[in-house]
């Protein structure tokens, strides 16, 4: 809740959504069978995709939106809200999406983006949309454009947390210093962080984002989930992290039963791990349960050119 | 309005609890989260949230929380919202899901469709002031209620704010509101209960 959504109903209606994700894991799935394992684990929602980001950073190639047919099965395999992404300023695809009838839209760098100026102007959608950050001017810039909800980039598909705790502290830092900016300040700090002075102004006087901030990328394990929303997230994406074998090999959720029992116990153990983060016995009670972990790949060893998080301006 | 001997929690396992925490401290009432058996044994009233009920459900079942919760909310105070309400009502539809069967009332969920469906709209309630801003976020619908289930406002014939003894529970959002009233009724309700 925040005095942004004071006016707008259809703003109101978007951040009320993400309120109620707040808390909860969301997991990227790529077929009905994953989307039930997600439900079944405790997931709040789920997002739809056609290759995770460790698939996409492996194989290379355009990401686009997913294929609609995809999208529809999931969302009619469960009750949870279901998610999809879009590319950054592909404000067709986001149609397409809302025609659809996703619960949130995500123009996400993890996509080939579509436009190298422009996100998508996002209050011409009834649909809520999130967006990525790696700081606050950034998370402030596509709040403006309309979105409900910002999810601290990490660096997405590497199992590696080490960037999202990066921007999630970098965002947090940057939100305390205009708590304690003189009100002349302001004007300076908006001007430096490219963000519009109202909403600056707003954070300054709350403290926090005028929108759920939620974090992503790189979260792999419930240590890292516990990690995050001790940082300040309000709710963890787990994307290659529950449903990965090797670095671009999934798990065979469908057909081989071992495989589709590990992918169980991390989702479950993600849940458990974000829910009672602050709670180190139960954070090691769940991390017990979990049978294998993606093997990753160290962000440090992925040049800047080939990351996904330097992806929107 | 101080707590009046209320140790109200909210309970913080998943959904919008900081929200219900936010409404009962605008009307001068500290609450408490509650996600282990140690904290729900130290309040005496309890807000079971939005969110999503399916998550809920998962997490409650750990360490006998949910056979605790399952006493408390047939003996105690009780608010429930949206999700909340779900995991209170007899029956679950759409699809059926286990729930604690404290409120005799059939319940629906996602029942006006998806994210796009969600609406703010005014409700005709009976408590005093007029109509009540209803937020529906993916809301479910009350399909029937039993004969002790008080009905206190309705959305096209259909309840959406109902009590039961000492349950309160809404299928909208008033913690997403501004209108604090139903948040006081509760407050009176479990005031009521303390003497």
């Amino acid at each position: 809740m925040s005095e942004m959504n004071g006016n707008d109903t259809g703003l109101r209606l978007k951040v009320g959504l993400a309120e109620m994700l707040k808390g909860g894991v969301i997991m990227d799935v790529m077929n009905v069978e994953q989307a039930r394992i997600a439900e079944e684990a405790g997931a709040v929602a789920v997002m739809a995709l056609e290759r995770v980001p460790a698939m996409i950073r492996a194989e290379g190639g355009v990401a686009r939106m997913a294929n609609p047919k995809l999208i529809k099965e999931i969302m009619g395999a469960v009750t949870i809200p279901v998610m999809a992404k879009a590319r950054i300023g592909h404000f067709a695809e986001a149609q397409i999406l809302q025609a659809l009838g996703v619960d949130f839209i995500d123009e996400s760098e993890v996509l080939t983006p579509a436009d190298e100026a422009h996100h998508i102007d996002k209050h011409a959608f009834t649909t809520p949309f999130v967006c990525g950050a790696r700081n606050l001017g950034e998370a402030l810039r596509r709040i403006a454009e309309g979105a409900a909800m910002i999810r601290t980039k990490g660096e997405a598909g590497t199992g590696d947390v080490v960037h999202a705790v990066q921007h999630m502290r970098q965002i947090t830092k940057e939100m305390r210093q205009l708590t304690v900016a003189r009100e002349e300040e302001l004007y300076h700090l908006a001007k430096e962080h490219g963000a519009p002075y109202e909403l600056v102004r707003m954070v300054a006087k709350a403290g926090k984002l005028p929108v759920p901030n939620f974090s992503a990328g790189g979260i792999a394990t419930p240590a890292d989930a516990a990690l995050m929303m001790q940082l300040g997230a309000e709710t963890v994406f787990v994307g290659s992290g529950i449903f990965m074998k090797e670095r671009a090999t999934p798990l065979d959720v469908e057909h081989n039963q071992k495989e589709r029992e590990e992918a169980v116990s991390r989702a479950r153990a993600i849940v458990i791990a974000t829910t009672h983060f602050s709670d180190p016995k139960i954070v090691a009670e769940a991390s017990e349960q979990v049978k294998g972990t993606m093997k990753g790949l160290a962000a440090a060893a992925i040049e800047e050119r080939d990351q996904l998080q330097t992806r929107g301006w | 309005m101080h707590n009046m001997g209320l140790r109200i929690g909210v309970l913080a396992i998943q959904g919008d609890y900081e929200a219900h925490a936010a409404a009962f401290a605008e009307i001068g009432v500290t609450t408490r989260p509650v996600k282990t058996l140690a904290e729900l044994s130290a309040v005496s009233a309890l807000v079971l949230p939005g969110g999503e009920s399916t998550t809920m459900l998962r997490l409650l079942r750990r360490d006998g929380f949910d056979v605790a919760l399952r006493d408390f909310v047939r003996t105690r105070p009780i608010f429930a919202t949206c999700a909340g309400c779900i995991l209170l009502a007899r029956e679950v539809l759409n699809p059926r899901q286990e729930s604690f069967a404290a409120l005799d009332l059939t319940i629906e969920r996602n029942a006006y469709g998806r994210q796009n469906d969600s609406t703010i709209l005014p409700v005709e309630t009976s408590l005093p002031g007029g109509p009540l801003e209803a937020v529906f976020i993916r809301a479910p619908r009350i399909l029937s209620a039993g004969p002790e289930v008080e009905t206190l406002a309705s959305r096209e014939g259909f309840p959406v704010l109902v009590r039961q003894g000492k349950i309160l529970a809404a299928t909208f959002h008033p913690e997403l509101a501004t209108d604090r009233r139903v948040h006081r009724l509760f407050l009176e309700i479990a005031a009521a209960e303390q003497k």
